[in-house]
């Protein structure tokens, strides 16, 4: 019998188990209230000696620490211990510890005057002043008597949790003895959920009641299902632990190319959205772009950015994966996501409004400078046919005149299936074009009338909806019948086990957030094309969510 | 008193690495040393000091100290790339 108490529920923004005794970063102390005490005089040598001693605990710690680091941490607190040591720094605050102060209200005078240096000078002088801040603190704490501030340098393994990281805390966290991270605070892009995703530490971002957990509890944390637990059994969460790491390590390894058991190829794809996401992108074993979305230069730009600059940009992507291939999907804005030099309408319902090709009802321009610009780019980079798809389309006049678009430019033109119009159609729309590509969270949002933005209805926009499931299907039969390749490009793809039933139903390219791309191409490999086409009938065969997932789980793993 | 005018060399200005390779240099002198900029004075073994120069790139700034040795090594330390 287990007790595996859940303690709190927050976001997994890393996925992973880890199990080791929780331990809290320690908060900064309480700077003092009021400067002015004053110290008898014949006290303030005695006091500077107090205030000096501090200092050197202060340094001689860091510098163990960078000793005991390598790399970029090792430099980062070398030189916080020379800051704490600076000879400037001392100057001033000896010389207010001699004219009264106390040594804790020295070391807050001097060090206040000079962050207020740093912030006036900006920009990199700015980022010191987060650096004073925290040597005062810790100058403090060592002056009160109080733990060191900020993270712990743990001997053993621990689960740290805190209310939210700061960079300066996480230069040195090491995922050796950091088993997992949980933080009250922050949200799945906070800095505490960057750092854990490049150190690939299991990680649960807002958990709220975290603050429940006191330091040295065993706690199990699951940064996939985003629980931390408390109570687990200790040999069965060590069992868990160790079959998760092994797991985590194979996706660590796993280099592609994307295929079943049985060597059915399936293409594994990377989203991007710019060029130096396409070279991050490239460091995984992704086999091209199957999605770049092309908004961000838009997004910023006060005026339409000219042919030529599009041009760099779409080329930037295109040199990031030299000879593979990148779909290059055209400006998917609307009054949700407005283009500064775009004449957007007031819409009560900017999801079903003048989104993605529409924006061409008011300036058909823009996207005939886009083509234009992909043109240009692709033959720069020496790309023939590059492969260029509409966003929301829902009818064949607008898959034909976007073809026609193309073609004239030797482009080769593909669709989105976002809306179901082009699903329930699909033949006579892929008769239209190249290839398709179904964005997974609009067609759920159109297909189950549901705002993907709104988190109660969570349970609507789940991609596992039975009715979403059957028109990915139509979709998939139609590229078979075509021999056109029909893929996916959303949320559903990074799924390891909803992409198996894509496979299933016949889909041919999948396309994810780069860091998904390795958990996918390995859960691929374990499993028949055969077992996919199955699981997948009988998947079609649900008719709730719930039990399509449970169906899938069931027959593929 | 040796005083010498030297341009900044380091792109990121005398800014952390910089500073701190200078302050450690000017340490290692029992004569003071001091960088001026714009009247502004600093001592150089302080890296905290020299930052609160803000001088940035391409910066003139003058070196002074009664230990000539002193002023040639730092001035041209200022002069170098120490960013690199």
């Amino acid at each position: 019998m287990i007790d595996n108490a859940i303690a709190t529920t927050g976001t997994g923004v890393v996925a992973g188990l880890g199990y080791a005794p929780a331990l809290w970063v320690k908060p900064a102390p309480i700077l003092p209230h009021s400067t002015d005490a004053v110290v008898a005089e014949e006290a303030r040598e005695a006091e500077i000696a107090r205030w000096k001693a501090a200092v050197e605990t202060v340094a001689a710690r860091l510098a163990a620490r960078a000793a005991a680091a390598t790399g970029a941490a090792a430099e980062v607190l070398e030189a916080t211990a020379a800051l704490a040591a600076d000879k400037g720094l001392q100057r001033t605050t000896v010389k207010l510890i001699a004219a009264g102060s106390t040594a804790e209200a020295g070391t807050v005078t001097a060090i206040a005057a000079f962050i207020a240096k740093f912030e006036k000078l900006g920009g990199l002088m700015a980022e010191r002043a987060t650096d004073l801040g925290d040597i005062r603190n810790r100058v403090i704490s060592a002056l009160l008597g109080l733990p060191e501030p900020g993270v712990p340098t743990p001997l053993t393994p621990i689960i740290l949790l805190a209310e939210d990281l700061a960079p300066a805390d996480t230069a040195t966290l090491d995922p050796a003895l950091i088993h997992g991270i949980a933080t009250r605070l922050g949200g799945p892009t906070s800095h505490t959920a960057i750092i854990a995703r490049q150190l690939g530490i299991p990680c649960v971002v807002a958990a709220a009641d975290l603050a429940d957990i006191p330091d040295g509890t065993l706690v199990l944390i699951d940064g996939a299902a985003g629980t931390v637990a408390v109570g687990a059994d200790p040999a069965e969460a060590e069992a868990k632990v160790l079959t998760d790491a092994a797991r985590r390590k194979a996706v660590q390894s796993w280099q592609g190319p994307g295929r079943t058991k049985d060597g059915t190829a399936v293409e594994i794809l990377a989203n991007v959205q710019d060029g130096a996401g396409a070279r991050a992108a490239a460091q995984f074993p992704a086999q091209g772009v199957g999605l770049f979305r092309t908004e961000l230069c838009f997004l910023s730009a006060q005026h339409e950015p000219s042919v030529a600059e599009q041009a760099s940009i779409y080329g930037e992507v295109l040199a990031a994966f030299p000879g593979q291939k990148v779909v290059i999907r055209t400006l998917d804005a609307g009054s949700d996501k407005p283009v500064p030099f775009v004449a957007h309408p007031d819409e009560e319902n900017p999801a079903l409004g003048v989104r993605g090709i529409r924006l061409g009802n008011a300036d058909q321009g823009l996207l005939e400078r886009q083509l234009d610009a992909v043109a240009l780019a692709a033959e720069q980079q020496g790309v023939t046919a590059a492969k260029v798809m509409a966003p929301m389309v829902a009818t064949i006049d607008e898959a034909r005149n976007f073809a026609a678009a193309c073609r004239s430019r030797k482009l080769s033109p593909g669709l989105m299936v976002e809306v179901p119009s082009v699903a329930l159609l699909a033949d006579a729309f892929l008769a239209e074009v190249d290839f398709m590509s179904i964005g997974t969270n609009d067609l759920t949002q159109y297909t189950m009338a549901a705002d993907r933005m709104a988190p109660s209805l969570a349970a609507l926009t789940d991609p596992w909806q039975p009715a979403v499931l059957h028109l990915i299907r139509l979709a998939a039969m139609a590229g078979a019948s075509a021999q056109k390749p029909v893929g996916v490009c959303g949320e559903a793809a990074a799924d390891p086990l909803l992409a198996c039933i894509l496979v299933g139903l016949g889909l041919t390219s999948l396309s994810m957030a780069p860091n998904a791309v390795a958990a996918v191409g390995l859960q691929l490999e374990s499993v028949t094309l055969e077992q996919c086409q199955r699981a997948a009938v009988a998947v079609l065969r649900c008719t709730t969510a719930r039990a399509a997932r449970a169906t899938a789980r069931e027959l593929l793993s | 008193m040796t005083t010498q005018t030297v341009v900044v060399g380091s792109p990121v200005g005398l800014h952390a690495r910089p500073a701190a390779l200078i302050a450690k240099a000017a340490g290692a002198y029992d004569e003071e040393i001091l960088l001026v900029l714009d009247g502004e004075e600093a001592d150089a073994a302080s890296s905290l000091m020299i930052m609160t120069l803000g001088a940035d790139f391409g910066a003139s700034v003058t070196v002074e100290s009664e230990n000539a040795d002193a002023v040639a090594e730092i001035a041209s330390l200022i002069a170098k790339d120490l960013d690199a």
